[in-house]
């Protein structure tokens, strides 16, 4: 094997997060979906870092993972203040900028 | 002839314990990330998303990449997924999807459009890579990868480490706005909730549960006198659940 392996496992991973942010409609499997995305191009990261031999790829994934903390954290918030709101996590609930 | 044994020396070659690491998590993160998107309990699909995160974090060990293996279990696994399932549990187990399809035909087109998308990145990956195992890690790693990416992060990227600083508080400022939650009635006084109570039909307290039960979880409710189960006793969330079936 190559370290080519892991960029098509993070494809992959990254194509069914992104198909569980467009198949569910409960608002908490949509993050989760998200942040399996997240992860997944963190492993890219990780690969190329490995590829070109230097660390500069692994910082990256580490910001990534910072700012993708910070991120749940204040989704999340919104989230329970929608389910407060309205009783429902569900994203198909919170329509009000529609129309 | 001379050639080959050049270049496969200068790429890294790749041991058969990594081999074996790969081809052992990664068809389980794959699994995993398959079963978190179909399951229909939010609670297993958050267990499935911890066990994806758990191969990549082997996997990133694998990588020589330690530093971001320990942080991606400290921070991913422990931090993220347990506000993921304290958000759940406020939320409530009885969160489950509904199947309806809002728009006619999304989960055809969602699928279409994800097996296109997976095929334009495997043949961009196919296209893109393939000449060896790159340069790897083995030199910059010399004095140790923590070492060598805190010496990184404290110079070159010293900026962007500082502005992190401002994200994180920013954040914390701002899940403590958005969670906040403002009081619309005046809280009421023991002497008021004692009146009310009173009034009510049910002025003594309501049955704990497993009293007089074979059990004391709280998911045994307690007996009636003539044997039965009180509903008071459990939970409302239990009582769906029970009716609802297993799910």
């Amino acid at each position: 094997m190559s370290p080519d392996h892991y960029l098509f496992l993070a494809a992959l991973l990254f194509v069914i997060g992104a198909l569980g942010v467009l198949l569910r409609r409960n608002a908490i499997l949509v993050f989760m979906s998200v942040e399996l995305m997240l992860n997944s191009v963190n492993l890219t990261l990780v690969t190329f870092s490995r590829e070109k031999g230097t660390l500069d790829g692994q910082i990256m994934a580490f910001f990534v993972m910072v700012v993708a903390a910070a991120e749940v954290v204040v989704g999340l918030a919104i989230i329970m203040s929608i389910f407060r709101t309205r009783k429902s996590a569900s994203v198909d609930d919170a329509n009000l900028l529609k129309y | 002839m001379t050639a080959a044994p050049v270049l496969a020396a200068a790429s890294t070659s790749i041991s058969t314990g990594e081999t074996i690491t790969f081809w052992v998590l990664g068809p389980l993160a794959v699994i995993a990330a398959v079963m978190m998107i179909l399951s229909r309990n939010a609670v297993h699909a958050a267990l499935f998303l911890a066990a994806v995160m758990l191969s990549l974090a082997g996997l990133y060990a694998a990588e020589d990449a330690p530093f971001l293996a320990a942080v991606q279990v400290i921070v991913y696994t422990g931090a993220v997924l347990m506000l993921f399932l304290f958000v759940l549990m406020l939320v409530g187990v009885d969160s489950s999807d509904s199947l309806v399809e809002t728009l006619r035909g999304q989960r055809v087109a969602a699928l279409v459009l994800g097996l296109g998308v997976a095929l334009l990145l495997m043949t961009a990956i196919a296209s893109g890579t393939g000449d060896g195992g790159g340069v790897g890690l083995k030199e910059v790693n010399a004095e140790g990868n923590v070492v060598g990416i805190a010496r990184l992060l404290f110079t070159k990227y010293v900026f962007a480490f500082e502005i992190t600083s401002a994200l994180l508080i920013t954040a914390a400022l701002g899940a403590m706005v958005l969670a906040h939650k403002e009081r619309v009635v005046p809280r009421l006084t023991q002497k008021e909730l004692s009146r009310a109570r009173f009034a009510s039909d049910h002025p003594f307290p309501l049955p704990g549960p497993g009293v007089f039960a074979a059990g004391d979880s709280i998911a045994r409710g307690a007996l009636l006198p003539d044997g039965s189960v009180s509903e008071d006793s459990l939970a409302p969330t239990l009582l769906q659940l029970d009716k609802d079936g297993e799910r």
